[in-house]
């Protein structure tokens, strides 16, 4: 994904060993200094083939986006004085979401959250799934893939109802097969409800990112280690590790945004009880949904933004360092 | 201990891990397999009797085919959609240098999240309101086209960045012309990134609640995502025998579709998402 992009830059930017050393994993960098434009497509070609897609993007994309941005400077409501008049408040949104204890408490379980189901619970389970099912028989193979794949595709509606069924205080799957009667999961223990639920619904694609990262390992490699001795967990750590460190913060990147704005688990708890679950998606939704408060809640948002992009340029700092410091 | 011992140990904590892991992600599925065929269903998985009368609900509910129609039209035209102006796209962004690409194409992706969040959903439905596009699918089509763009660019893209430009260049020295290198060279190559593409948009607007839900007034234009939750007695207890068949009818088609792509084309990113 984007991360090819500081690999070509620095094909470009650097000496000619780097370039060469570049050009060994990728045709890229160095080509595009021969031809800026191999097709023979021409500058208004491109255009013309950009366009459409740029249009109907900026249409139906950046311009609700920047209007949210906007709102969130205004004291804008669907009832009471906000919605009569619409003033000008500034950071007066801003200022009140950063100073409410619940939008902390909600910070506080969006982080809890991102990192127990995405960045530690998809992102690990992927990784040895991913690495048990390329030595794995066939047949176990093919089943576990199906089922993680299945928890993947199937419809967020239907899945709402499978989980309902699986958790349900009276005829739930999970008190018969424990034998606990009327244990309410959802009450009393939402957190590691929805963190469990995100690691059932989102591990596959991150099996099915490193089972594609764990074949771009040389075999020759893994073959030179275990002849020298290694176990497989000094493999691991020495060999595929390092190989595919940048497959690893691409995937951390993709779930840790994803999960960020995730809004399903609201299907299963609903933010309850009383806000014990209440992440970023689902708060900002009560607020500017629910409560009408339209300016506040989108304030939230762009501050969910920020925080995205903080994180994105924290992950695409770490890439960039790590391709410097292999063609150095 | 020796090393047939430790080896033993760890093939059966393997063994453990692996069938706790069956468990864990076959659990929730199990209502899905069994429900639909059981006589009287509720949330109880239970193995009592075999039955197919429960899919007759499905033909009395008015609704419930229609909606898998609007479902498919939804899906299948915002896959079209995406395919085609994301191939033209990716293919110029990938070949003609433009500056600041790849910050623009960040930028979007990271908009596209919150325009599918909810807070966006104001602005959205009061722009559609004034386009007239409220409770039109066409409607629903062009803002889910929106939001998937960038990151269907941004996959296609590194697609197209797999060809080796000695293709195209070789073309082109056998004075072949820009449609024809687009025909014969590039389009053959990427056709499986466009099919990865296009599935994976056909999944993610099949599954869509939340804009069909906003956008679209009407019950008989609304997708199986929104119908889904309509459908409860009249004293507010949901009517398991539809639910349940219906949600096996609802998921077929997405499964089927994802295996016949996924064993044709495989789901590898090579190429793709790299480091």
């Amino acid at each position: 994904m984007p991360t090819t992009s500081p690999v070509s830059e620095q094909g470009q930017q650097a000496g000619p060993a780097a370039a060469a050393q570049a050009a060994t994993r990728s045709t890229r960098g160095p080509t595009r200094r021969h031809d800026p434009d191999v097709a023979g497509l021409g500058r208004p070609r491109a255009l013309a083939f950009v366009a459409p897609a740029l249009l109907l993007v900026s249409v139906f994309l950046v311009f609700p986006a920047i209007w949210t941005l906007y709102l969130g400077l205004l004291d804008y409501s669907l009832t009471g004085a906000g919605a009569q008049a619409l003033t000008f408040v500034g950071l007066g949104n801003y200022v009140s979401a950063l100073t409410d204890p619940q939008f902390h408490r909600s910070l506080y379980l969006t982080l809890v959250y991102v990192f127990g189901s995405a960045v530690i619970g998809q992102n690990v389970l992927g990784f040895l799934l991913a690495w048990f099912l390329s030595r794995a028989d066939r047949v176990v193979r093919s089943v576990l893939t199906i089922l993680v794949l299945l928890a993947w595709i199937l419809p967020g509606s239907v899945v709402a109802f499978l989980w309902q069924a699986l958790l349900d205080r009276r005829n739930g799957t999970l008190n018969a097969l424990l034998g606990t009667t009327d244990q309410a999961w959802v009450l009393d223990h939402p957190m590691w409800v929805i963190v469990i639920f995100n690691i059932w619904r989102g591990t596959a694609f991150s099996v099915l990112l490193y089972t594609a990262a764990l074949t771009s390992v040389p075999r020759s490699h893994l073959e030179v280690a275990r002849m020298a001795g290694a176990s497989s967990w000094q493999q691991l750590r020495d060999v595929v590790l390092p190989t595919i460190r940048g497959h690893i913060l691409t995937n951390t990147l993709l779930i840790t945004l994803w999960t960020f704005n995730d809004f399903s688990p609201y299907l299963l708890t609903a933010g309850g009880p009383d806000g014990a679950s209440e992440i970023l998606p689902i708060y900002i939704y009560r607020e500017a949904i629910i409560g009408g408060h339209l300016g506040f809640g989108s304030a939230i948002s762009l501050l969910l933004l920020l925080t995205n992009l903080v994180i994105a340029v924290f992950y695409i700092r770490l890439l960039r360092t790590r391709s410097r410091g292999q063609e150095a | 201990m020796t090393p047939v011992v430790r080896s033993v140990v760890a093939k059966i904590a393997t063994y453990v891990a692996v069938c706790l892991l069956v468990v864990f992600f076959a659990l929730p599925l199990l209502w899905l397999a069994i429900t639909p065929f059981t006589p009287q269903p509720t949330y109880r998985v239970s193995l009592s009797g075999f039955t197919l009368d429960n899919f007759a609900q499905l033909g009395d509910n008015p609704q419930v085919w229609p909606s898998i129609r609007n479902s498919l039209v939804l899906a299948g035209g915002s896959a079209l959609v995406v395919i085609a102006l994301a191939s033209l796209a990716a293919y110029a962004l990938s070949r003609v240098q433009v500056p600041g690409r790849d910050q623009l194409l960040y930028a979007l992706l990271l908009l596209s999240s919150i325009v599918t969040g909810t807070a966006a959903m104001v602005p959205i439905f009061l722009m559609l309101f004034q386009l007239g596009l409220i409770d039109r699918q066409v409607g629903v089509v062009l803002v889910l086209t929106g939001g998937l763009l960038p990151a269907a660019i941004f996959i296609l893209k590194d697609f197209v960045d797999s060809i080796p430009r000695s293709y195209e260049e070789s073309a082109r020295v056998f004075g072949a012309s820009a449609s024809q290198i687009l025909r014969h060279i590039v389009l053959p190559v990427i056709r499986p990134g466009m099919a990865t593409v296009g599935v994976w948009a056909l999944v993610q607007v099949w599954g869509n609640f939340l804009i069909p839900y906003v956008l679209l007034a009407d019950p008989r234009k609304q997708p199986a995502a929104v119908v889904m939750y309509t459908f409860y007695d009249a004293g507010g207890q949901p009517d398991f025998a539809l639910i349940s068949t219906f949600a096996l009818v609802y998921s077929v088609p997405v499964v089927v579709l994802y295996l016949v792509v996924n064993r044709r084309y495989g789901f590898a990113f090579q190429g793709g998402i790299k480091g």
